[in-house]
Formats: structure tokens, sequence, C-alpha cells
């Protein structure tokens, strides 16, 4: 009965919704962490204001790239017909 | 204060705009007299992120341009032909002279594959793509002959801080002193990759730097040029670490080596997965228009895509330069020549 679970597909397509869940959150909590960290670097040294944006917009593009990963993993699985 | 109010006009001008111009050609179903069937969204999706052997404009019968199918095999040679020959006045596949087209490939009736160099979507955006950045560099280029030493205007003055940029933020700091030999190859990756992340967010246009066989050809030409300008030091760390005892060195061997590999390999599926996540997520919020057919879900919608599309922008640039940095940090690994341990 357990293999009749894993061979229908539409239990792979929630595993599918789940996943892409998962990465968005993966996602909220790494770019949250960065932008956390260069608020309060900007907050104690404000001159260096310009540079911490821009590492920050870089960071939160690899970070985000990953999680965008998972997401074309997950529309693959949703868009297969058994 | 009256800056930041007409720097807000502008923005809400340009996002409107963009709202306005941006109306998709949407491959619906060919059936076209049903509009009750429910739209297959992941065959729309999938038909606008992969290669295609037509590149199809819009419904009717001037919106799609048949792209000549260049194909040869052992058995039949070389042979030429437009691909409007593999379809029928339905759109249906139909073979001819022996080709057909299967699963996206064209095969030999018999079965045998074939070595497809036709001009695909993807082959003609690259075409495109080429076509405009040789004519505004070397358009750029001249007026800097015509003018030395004078003042950049016009082309010159638009591209000239972003080319400074790229130099002195991104090649000499991380090649070194050696910077000159690698200019020219990071300026057009850069370039490159900038423009077609951008000829790719334009309605109707084909997901150039999305496809995985041009960012793997990217990739690997980085990894072509990070392995032939090696000198003995970055050589000698990968198979032979100097500083650290035997048996480790040993250890070390094979982790070095798959290390060589998987760095091109990040740069090949980063930039991939962002342009084409991109593209996937764009597409998804405009199709969530057709599958609830009321107005208002494509009203909000496309007030979605718009600032999706603002982020994708940013995005597009982003990607760009974290390619080259990454590019340039890697040469700049293999060609510094510092002290001994």
């Amino acid at each position: 009965m357990l293999f009749a679970l894993l061979v229908d597909i539409s239990y792979a397509i929630m595993g599918a919704g789940l996943g892409a869940g998962l990465a968005a959150i993966g996602a909220g909590v790494g770019i949250g962490r960065i932008g956390g960290s260069a608020m309060e670097a900007m907050a104690r040294q404000p001159e260096l204001a310009n540079k911490l944006q821009g590492s920050m917009l870089i960071i939160a593009a690899l970070v985000e790239v990953i999680a965008l990963f998972a997401i074309v993993i997950c529309f693959l699985i949703s868009i297969r017909e058994a | 204060m009256s800056a930041l109010l007409n720097s807000f006009r502008l923005l809400f001008t340009v996002a409107l705009a963009f709202l306005l111009v941006s109306a998709p050609a949407f491959a619906q179903d060919h059936e076209a007299s049903s509009h009750t069937e429910d739209l297959n969204v992941g065959d729309v999706i999938m038909n606008h992120i992969k290669d295609d052997h037509v590149w199809h404009f819009w419904d009717g019968h001037y919106g799609t341009w048949y792209l000549p199918v260049i194909v040869y095999s052992s058995e039949r040679g070389l042979d030429i032909f437009s691909s409007r020959n593999l379809f029928d006045d339905h759109h249906n596949y139909v073979s001819y002279n022996g080709y057909k087209k299967e699963g996206g490939r064209i095969v030999l009736e018999s079965g045998t594959s074939v070595l497809d160099f036709s001009i695909t979507k993807n082959v003609a955006m690259l075409f495109i793509n080429a076509a405009l950045l040789l004519f505004i560099f070397v358009k750029v280029a001249g007026q800097y002959k015509k003018n030395p030493g004078r003042a950049p205007s016009g082309l010159q003055s638009f591209l000239e801080p972003v080319i400074l940029f790229v130099r002195d933020e991104v090649v000499k700091p991380n090649i070194g002193p050696k910077y000159e030999r690698y200019l020219p190859y990071m300026l057009t990756l850069f370039f490159f990759i900038l423009l077609g992340n951008f000829l790719g967010l334009l309605p109707g246009a084909a997901n150039l730097t999305g496809n995985i066989a041009v960012t793997f050809t990217l990739a690997f030409f980085t990894f072509l040029i990070t392995n032939f300008s090696g000198n003995k030091n970055y050589w000698g760390h990968i198979f032979w670490t100097p500083g650290v005892p035997l048996p480790l060195r040993l250890i070390i061997l094979p982790v070095e080596v798959i290390g060589m590999f998987t760095k091109p390999f990040a740069l090949l599926i980063r930039l991939f997965a962002a342009i084409t996540a991109g593209h996937v997520v764009i597409l998804s919020l405009l199709c969530l228009a057709f599958v609830f057919r009321a107005y208002w879900v494509g009203g909000v919608a496309s007030a979605f895509v718009v600032l999706i599309s603002l982020i994708e922008l940013l995005v597009a640039a982003i990607q760009a330069y974290v390619f080259t940095l990454f590019s340039s940090l890697y040469i700049g690994m293999a060609i510094e020549e510092h002290e001994h341990h």
C-alpha cells in the first residue's frame, strides 16, 4: 500500500508544493539575515552605507539563486503528467 | 523634495508604460474554436522557456517565424530546409523528406539521430544579441577614435561608467597587475550576459541566457582560460599541495581536482537558475489571469508582474556582475604569484 502511495503522482505534486514553500522559507531567512546585518552595520557606520548596500544586494542575489533553483525543480515536478 | 517627487513620477510613468506595452504573446491551444478549454499552464510556460525550431510571436497566419533547419546525418548528408515543412496547416507535426520532429528534436524516420545545426530560436536570439553588441561597441570605439582625448558624448557617456566600473571594481582588483590580457574577455562576458538578460525580458523574446547550453559554453570558456593561464603555483596547489603532510596531500588531491570543475559548474547553474526562474515566475503570474478568467485577477496579476519585472531587471544586472566577478576571481587565483608559505 505504501508503494502504491509512492507511484501516485498526486503525492509528488503535493511534495513539490511543500518544497516550493520550504524554498521560500530558506530564501526569506537567508536574505532577512543579510538585510539585518547590513542594517546594523549601516547604523553603526553611516558613512559606509552605500558600499554596504551594494554588497548586500549582491549577496542577496547569490542566496536567492539557490532558492530559485529549488523553485524550478518544484515547477518541473508539478507539471509532470504521471 | 521636488526631486523625489519627480523621480517618483518618472518611476510611475516607466512602470505604467511597461505595463501597457508588455502584452504577452501567448501560445493558446491551437484548436482555435473552443474557448472553454482549460489552459495547460505547464505547456505554455515550457514552450516559452525551451528552445524551438520556430519562433512563435502571436497566433495567426503571420505570427510565426519558421526558422531554417540544418541537419547532417551520415545517411542523408547535409539537408537544409525551412521548418515550415515540418508542420501541416493545422500545426500538427508531419514528416518531411524522411525527417520528423519528435519530442522537440529532429529525427530521421528510420530512427537514426542526426546532427542538428539548425538556426533555432535561441541561435537566432544569439545572433541578434551579437549583432547589437557589435553595433553598439564598434560605434563607441569609433567615437573614441574620432575624438581622442576629449570628453565623451552620447552613447560613449552612457557606456563609459559601466566599462570603467567593470575594469576598476571587478577585473583590476581581482586579477592583479596582468589584468589587461583578460579585460577584453571580461568585458565581452559582462555585456553579453547583461544584454542577453535584458533582451530575454522583452515580450516575445527567446530565453537566451536561461538556456543551459549557452551558460555551459560561457562557463566552459572561463574554465579554459583559467586553466590555460594557470601558473606553476596554481597547478602545484591542486595536485601537490605544499605545506601539508603527505597523507593529507593524497586526500586533498581528488578534492582539489573536483573543485576545479565545480567552480565553473556553479557559475553555469547560478546564471541558468536565476534567469529561468525569473521567467517562470513572470509567466506563471500572467497565466493566473487565464486560469481564473476574471478581469480583476488580470489587473492584480499584471501589477505583480510589473513589480517582479523591475526586480528581474535588477537580477539581470546582478547576475552579469556576479558571473564576471567570479570569473575574474578564478583567473586571479590561477595567475597569482605569491610568496611560498
